[in-house]
């Protein structure tokens, strides 16, 4: 429950950070491309998961800030060519929409929640549908570069290839994870948990509850504007969908399908979300029905999720699982 | 200076009165009970004097200070704190983790984004000697959802007693409990009081239970107050016999 990995967790992780990091010498374009998306989702869905299986908030309109994220840092790219600044502008606006919208959304919970953040979700859909003047409307924004990282004057990076782009994806989902990772294992951490167990105990304890489920969703957003973000340079547009509440779906399947009380749970489920759609894809036209199939079938299987297996394994051999 | 005052305090749930126009005064270090038939007024005068209802009217004071329309965590920092009627701990953490919480929250260390919780040893140490105090200690890596009733119990007040509060209200805390483990609990509820010097504040059922532990006993009946004083002379009171007591007593 410290959250401190076992050496043999921290040699298996070591090995696939490498994988990882030799990919783009390893595999093909498109492999990478993959990798970039499930890295994008994985990033989208700690955040939820930090919301939804931390905090026990169950929000239905993440999308409307993974949108601020993509079409921020797209708007920003198509004025000053600066990655930093395109990634580092969409993060804080997604935050401030997630702080803004967190404190109407955070005075309800259970299903009032729920519906209010899709609500909200679907009022930003709206807002990129219509607003053409900054959104482009139903065009979305086109021919967003992959600009240079570049601090002027310090350094300049160029990355406009897929594989010099990847390594950008691939360092700030790594950073966004361990930032997760030391998050939940915090006493902040511990303090949301607390708060998903039984909000009014957590109340009489001393802890401002509403306070606390408004910085957890503040930080739901961050991470959502940071996949929106990373999504935008990735496919040099932005189009309304992604806000629309299909999206926000994304990382609810994801987190099931991993496991909402592990922390590696989200990972998982973003890197069998993209697997199995791209495997089956291959095979039939009908790869939906077969997809929602597995999906249903796996959710059924594993109830708790599929982390939830490797939990029982460590269980039965007498350890304490992990947060 | 009393510890606690409460004055003229009103609370109406639609047409009910659950709570008429009360009064009362608590010492510091005095363990009182209140007692009264079902729909007395009992949790909801818990629940007006910790912050989880607001009143109709009326005020409520600690140590002198208006207290009326703060936050339940404020509340909580200023010396109050409580346990449920209906078992209310944090299921998924572990026995340690449910004192921890309240123990960083005194500290105001629950901010804290940085580091691992287990590197708070201070807390972690203090959260471990009330472990020990009320003889969890064991199975502090024990996930509270797993615990035995009983203990479970121990543990609700265990998280009362770890905000540190002056003034403890303990509703039901043997609720559900085998005779042996109520007389252990009720026996820690004494021993705390008098090592922490925290006063205390139960509703109880077990009559037999309240006579013989409290020093003060608070009776209410439909919302109102029917009677205080020591056990001894409420035992004695006819009115309270003819409401409540009845058979019991006579």
């Amino acid at each position: 429950m410290s959250g401190r990995l076992s050496p043999r967790a921290a040699a298996a992780l070591a090995v696939l950070v490498l994988a990882l990091a030799m990919l783009p010498w390893l595999a093909g374009r498109y492999p990478v491309y993959l990798v970039m998306h499930i890295l994008i989702l994985a990033v989208f869905s700690l955040g939820f998961n930090l919301l939804f299986g931390y905090t026990g908030l169950l929000s239905f309109g993440q999308a409307g800030f993974f949108a601020v994220g993509a079409y921020a840092c797209g708007k920003i790219l198509l004025f000053v060519p600066n990655l930093l600044l395109g990634l580092a502008g969409g993060v804080a606006t997604a935050g401030v929409a997630a702080l803004v919208l967190g404190i109407l959304s955070v005075r309800h919970t259970r299903i009032y929640f729920s519906m209010l953040t899709l609500a909200f979700g679907m009022m930003i859909y709206s807002v990129a549908w219509k607003w053409r003047d900054v959104t482009g409307g139903d065009d979305g924004l086109v021919g967003i570069p992959r600009a240079p990282l570049e601090i002027p004057g310090l350094f300049s990076i160029g990355v406009s290839a897929i594989e010099g782009y990847y390594y950008v994806v691939l360092a700030l989902a790594l950073v966004a994870i361990v930032a997760m990772h030391r998050l939940v294992h915090s006493p902040l951490g511990l303090t949301l948990q607390a708060i998903r167990d039984s909000e009014t105990r957590a109340e009489f304890a001393g802890v401002p509850v509403r306070k606390y489920r408004l910085v957890a969703f503040t930080i739901a957003g961050l991470y959502a504007g940071l996949a929106g973000a990373l999504l935008s340079p990735l496919e040099n547009t932005v189009t309304p969908p992604v806000a629309h509440w299909s999206t926000s779906a994304e990382p609810v399947l994801a987190t099931l399908l991993g496991g909402i009380h592990s922390f590696a749970g989200p990972i998982v489920g973003a890197v069998l979300f993209f697997v199995i759609r791209d495997v089956i894809v291959r095979f039939t036209e009908y790869w939906l029905l077969v997809y929602g199939v597995i999906v249903v079938a796996l959710v059924m299987g594993f109830p708790e999720g599929v982390m939830s297996m490797f939990k029982k394994r460590r269980t039965d051999r007498g350890q304490t699982p992990g947060v | 200076m009393s510890l606690l005052t409460v004055q003229s305090i009103t609370k109406h749930f639609g047409d009910f009165t659950a709570v008429d126009g009360l009064s009362l005064t608590l010492p510091a270090g005095r363990l009182t009970a209140v007692i009264g038939p079902n729909g007395a007024g009992k949790t909801t005068l818990i629940n007006l004097v910790t912050g989880a209802v607001a009143p109709d009217s009326g005020a409520v004071y600690l140590k002198g200070e208006a207290i009326t329309r703060l936050a339940v965590h404020h509340r909580i920092r200023k010396g109050l704190s409580r346990s449920f009627q209906i078992m209310n701990i944090f299921a998924r953490l572990t026995v340690l983790q449910n004192i921890l919480l309240p123990v960083l929250a005194r500290r105001g260390r629950t901010a804290q984004a940085f580091h691992r919780w287990g590197r708070e040893t201070e807390a972690i140490a203090e959260s471990r000697a009330i472990l020990r105090e009320i003889g969890l200690v064991e199975v502090e890596n024990t996930p509270a959802g797993v615990l035995s009733h009983g203990d479970q119990r121990l543990l609700e007040l265990g998280i009362a007693i770890a905000p540190g509060p002056e003034l403890c209200f303990l509703d039901e805390p043997s609720s559900g409990l085998t005779s042996v483990e109520r007389s252990t609990v009720l026996a820690l509820v004494r021993k705390i009081s008098v090592e922490r010097r925290t006063t205390f504040v139960i509703v109880e059922h077990d009559m037999d239970a309240v006579f013989a532990l409290a020093d003060w006993i608070v009776v209410l009946d439909r919302g109102r107050l029917l009677a205080e004083g020591p056990p001894a002379q409420i035992r004695e009171n006819r009115a309270v016999r003819e409401v409540y007591l009845g058979e019991e007593t006579a």
